[in-house]
């Protein structure tokens, strides 16, 4: 309930986001990694970047918390398979130029 | 004001008070699950068009750092104050609210402008939504973006002046939540358009 | 400036003309409209439409609103059918040249799945779902109406095409290149593309609407696993729409941005990729089959329960077959389109998840059939569907299961053997599953049971007919017809087929008349439902009067068990006292203008972009928008109470003891 009435952890959201962004901009124009490692390193920034959204800022646990929660799951998974799907589908399994 | 109510047991801020705001609130949930996957189409046409250029320029030589990197920033900002904003209509605080969402939708507009811009210049590069598959992809997929932002922009107002009319009320606060969450989940969606589309098209 | 406001570009023909069909068409629609004009002006009539139906909010007539819409729906696709099976009845007939044709089986399939199939499951959902749970509307009543009437502009809209500027012809499927502007240019493809717009979202809309209604407005007592089954398939429904639906919203954008503002996301000229959209298309379009059958298992599986007089077996195999086949509907769109020229990989792991939604409808049907095993089966219309959709189904499934191996479908795609398997799940499944809804829900909307009689003559005229009409199509498929084709030349062998095809279907059109006369038949002479509870029911729209009082219950009634009403029932047959409860006001949501009157400037909207008159959409549009704002600065006293003593009148008028 403390949560409800604190900026507290509004800044903390804030501050994670601006260093996952400087990360992923550092990582993608500053380093020499192989592609599939940049790839990778920011997806899962991404992905970090969306957790502090929900929880921080979106207060996703609020209300119907746990119907909320599985919505954006299946949301997610619906989103995953439609993105690597297609790819998968339209770029690399496919016998056509 | 803030801190004695919200100890109290089975407290619920305004907005959860009436049946009304809580159906309305989870129902926006849900309509955000919905956009996800709305979203996620259009990544998934981008990603399988982004090599389609037909002769035409490609992200790395259209994709400018500078001012991609601006519009992450202001659209970060402007989902930290409008965090804020929500949160001083929590505490009933009239001139937090206004002063904070105030500053989300001038932030909001800078992006918008930005985008404006950036989209007008490709035009003009001859890089239009109709040069090649990969451009329509990019300025459909951005462009949806950038259409949401403004539509946010107007509801934004439009909750702004009811509130000045009316205040807080469980009605008003609802919606003053609700288009927190839709701000909020728009800079969700910027978060891996600038990754994906920006970020791995210059690197 | 000027030359958008007054530029309209004339498609080639903006009436459609040639045939006798059409001024038929013409002359008819005049007649119909004009008639309904006098008749509402006549006995003074207006107001009363616009106050009880255009403007309602309440659930049931909205229900009874889709439903209408729906019969109306499902006679045009019929109509369209039967033209077809004229056409093919003999080789080289020259009924319908090959345009007609492609128009008709595009109308037909588009009408039938999304104007006839979706708009009458959700109108049983507005029906049932709210008594079902014990609620006295839906979480969004205003929302509801929208959905309503932007499925009702979609559907107008794609409709018009028949008579202004021609309709589409490119497949329900509207796969690209075919679909794209350089083959097929004009405003019929567009009348697909914003009729389909509109109506989705509509559609989108309600999913979110069933989904918070029946997760968050169930009666005290009433858990998620003590749920009847017809409202587990909405919430299931719900949620596959809810994430499938934004598929075809892109996809349609996509297609439209390609078609009127020279994109290339389909084109290849741009590099764009035209199989793509087949790609986008049944990411979509595979969810939305299990969105047509999943509410039809729920009616089922009401219906076996009630005529068995027992409790469906295998309650908890049921919702958890159902939630498979959610998640694995979105897994599985490749199998559309194995001939595509996918890689082994790809056709592999779909053929196996198309497999594997066979293990979760087998659990359903032998669940049911242990439903039926020692019960005391009433055969009933409703139940006479319910028992007639297994065999069929079956029939259904198991050549799917065939086609899902993609080695074979190599061979059977696009064949007529494709046609029968989905008829066979289609007909066999949802449209038994909606007939044999609407017959036992009947009486709770309109308060007078349909012949029997009259009913069970319309179940095997139908059934006869239909299957007449599509085992041969099994066969012709086999001897290598293909679909889509609009003649076909004698010695093939698959003439005595088409022929009893034909007669199939005008058997299964006349078990349609058959229904429809039902309906005035027993309007006049039926037998009145005095007591709400006809088929002496198990789920808690029994409970209610048939028709539900506005406000469903007078009060909200406990659950304490699966079967609901079936346990209040026998407990006050044990002589277990009812609780005294004090009545209440009963707090309801008042009529809206506004989703009637946005729905319109979508409307106008669309009609705006599918000949490509971008004022006229714009004009569409700010209108929608603008109606929009002012409902939201509007959102105020939206509501209102019923006092008490107007509720105890409802009720003793009703013969209810309050």
């Amino acid at each position: 309930m403390e949560q409800h009435h604190s900026a507290k952890p509004h800044i903390v959201g804030y501050l994670f986001s601006l260093i996952l962004t400087v990360l992923a901009f550092y990582v993608m124009l500053y380093t020499s990694m192989p592609m599939s490692w940049k790839i990778t390193i920011l997806l899962v920034l991404a992905v970090l970047q969306l957790l502090v959204q929900l929880f921080y800022f979106m207060h996703i646990l609020e209300g119907d918390g746990a119907y909320q929660v599985i919505n954006v799951v299946f949301g997610i998974f619906v989103a995953v398979t439609i993105v690597a799907g297609s790819i998968w589908i339209m770029l690399y399994n496919t016998m056509l130029e | 004001m803030e801190t004695t109510t919200s100890t109290t047991k089975g407290y619920r801020p305004m907005e959860y008070a009436s049946e009304e705001g809580r159906l309305k609130i989870f129902g926006f949930w849900i309509f955000l699950g919905a956009e996800i996957v709305l979203f996620s189409t259009l990544f998934a046409t981008y990603f399988v068009l982004v090599n389609q250029t037909a002769g035409g320029p490609s992200g790395k030589e259209l994709f400018e750092i500078k001012i991609f990197a601006m519009e992450t920033f202001l659209l970060l900002t402007s989902s930290f104050t409008c965090g804020l904003a929500v949160l001083a209509m929590r505490k009933q605080s009239k001139r937090g609210y206004f002063g904070w969402m105030g500053v989300t939708l001038l932030l909001g507009l800078g992006f918008l402008i930005l985008e404006i811009e950036e989209f007008a210049m490709l035009v003009e590069m001859n890089a239009g939504p109709t040069r090649s598959a990969f451009l329509s992809a990019f300025f459909t997929l951005v462009g949806t973006h950038g259409i949401h932002v403004t539509l946010g922009i107007a509801w934004v107002t439009g909750v702004m002046i009811q509130v000045w009319k009316r205040g807080f009320t469980p009605v008003t606060s609802r919606k003053i939540f609700m288009t927190g969450l839709y701000w909020h989940f728009l800079d969700v969606v910027w978060i891996f358009l600038f990754s994906t589309i920006y970020l791995l098209g210059v690197a | 400036m000027k030359d958008f406001l007054f530029n309209f570009k004339m498609p080639e023909y903006f009436f459609v003309t040639g045939d006798p069909l059409i001024y038929g068409a013409y002359v008819s629609i005049v007649l119909v409209s004009l008639g309904i004009l006098f008749v509402l002006t006549y006995y003074k009539k207006w107001g009363w439409l616009w106050r009880e139906w255009l403007t309602t909010v309440d659930h049931k007539k909205i229900g009874i609103l889709y439903l209408l819409a729906a019969l109306l729906m499902l006679f045009r696709g019929g109509v369209d059918a039967i033209l077809m099976r004229i056409q093919l009845t003999a080789p080289s007939l020259n009924f319908l040249d090959a345009d007609h044709y492609n128009q008709i089986f595009t109308t037909h399939g588009t009408i039938m799945i999304l104007f006839m199939a979706m708009p009458f499951l959700i109108g049983l959902m507005n029906i049932a779902i709210p008594l079902q749970i014990g609620a006295r509307d839906v979480a969004f009543p205003a929302l509801n109406a929208v959905s309503f009437w932007m499925f009702a502009a979609g559907a107008m809209l794609f409709n018009i095409s028949f008579v202004l500027g021609g309709s589409p012809d490119a497949g329900w499927t509207s796969y690209t290149p075919l679909a794209g502007n350089a083959l097929d240019p004009g405003p019929g493809q567009n009348y697909y593309l914003l009729g389909l717009q509109i109506s989705g979202i509509g559609t989108l809309v309600t999913g979110i609407n069933f989904l918070v209604t029946i997760l968050k407005m169930r009666a005290p007592g009433m858990t998620l696993w003590k749920m009847p089954l017809f409202s587990w398939s909405t919430l299931i429904t719900s949620v596959i729409i809810i994430f499938a639906f934004p598929v075809l919203t892109i996809a349609l954008a996509l297609l439209t941005l390609d078609r009127i503002f020279g994109f290339h996301f389909f084109t290849l000229a741009g590099g764009g990729s035209p199989m793509m959209w087949a790609n986008l298309f049944w990411i979509w379009g595979h969810p939305e089959v299990y969105i047509v059958i999943l509410p039809a298992f729920g009616l089922f599986s009401e219906i076996f329960s009630t005529f068995a007089r027992k409790k469906l077996f295998g309650y908890k195999a049921m919702v958890f077959s159902m939630l498979s086949i959610s998640a694995l509907s979105f897994i599985v769109w490749v199998h559309h389109f194995f001939t595509m020229g996918s890689g082994p990989w790809v056709n592999s792991i779909f053929s196996i998840t198309t497999m594997l939604i066979a293990i979760p409808t087998g659990v359903k049907v032998f669940n049911w059939l242990f439903t039926l095993y020692k019960g005391r089966i009433e055969f009933t219309t409703p139940m006479l569907w319910a028992l007639g959709f297994i065999p069929v189904f079956l029939c259904g499934g198991i050549t799917g299961v065939m086609l899902s191996s993609a080695p074979a479908d190599y061979q059977y795609h696009n064949s007529y053997f494709l046609i029968g398997h989905f008829h066979y799940v289609l007909i066999g499944g949802t449209v038994y599953g909606c007939i044999a809804g609407l017959i036992y829900y009947w009486p709770k909307m309109f308060g007078f049971i349909m012949n029997e009689r009259l009913g069970k003559w319309a179940f095997w005229w139908f059934t006869i007919g239909f299957n007449m009409c599509f085992i041969p199509m099994y066969i012709v498929g086999l001897k290598g017809m293909t679909r889509r084709m609009y003649t076909y030349p004698a010695g093939l062998g698959w003439e005595s087929w088409n022929l009893i095809a034909t007669i199939g279907a005008f058997g299964m059109g006349i078990g349609f008349m058959i229904l429809v006369w039902n309906m005035y038949y027993s309007f006049r002479k039926g037998q009145r439902d005095t007591t709400g509870d006809p088929w002496n029911g198990r789920t808690l729209e029994w409970m209610t009067s048939s028709p539900a009082a506005e406000y469903n219950f007078a009060i909200i009634p406990k659950v304490k068990g699966l079967d609901a009403f079936h346990l209040i029932k026998k407990e006050k047959a044990a002589g277990v006292k009812e609780e005294e409860v004090e009545l209440k006001p009963i707090h309801m949501p008042k009529g809206e203008a506004f989703p009637v009157v946005m729905s319109g400037f979508m409307f106008i909207a669309g009609f705006g972009f599918v000949f490509e008159w971008l004022q006229i959409g714009a004009i569409g549009v700010l209108g929608s928008i603008i109606t929009m704002i002012w409902r939201s600065f509007n959102d105020y006293d939206r509501d209102y109470y019923i006092p008490v003593e107007e509720v105890r009148k409802t009720e003793l008028a009703a013969g209810r003891r309050v």
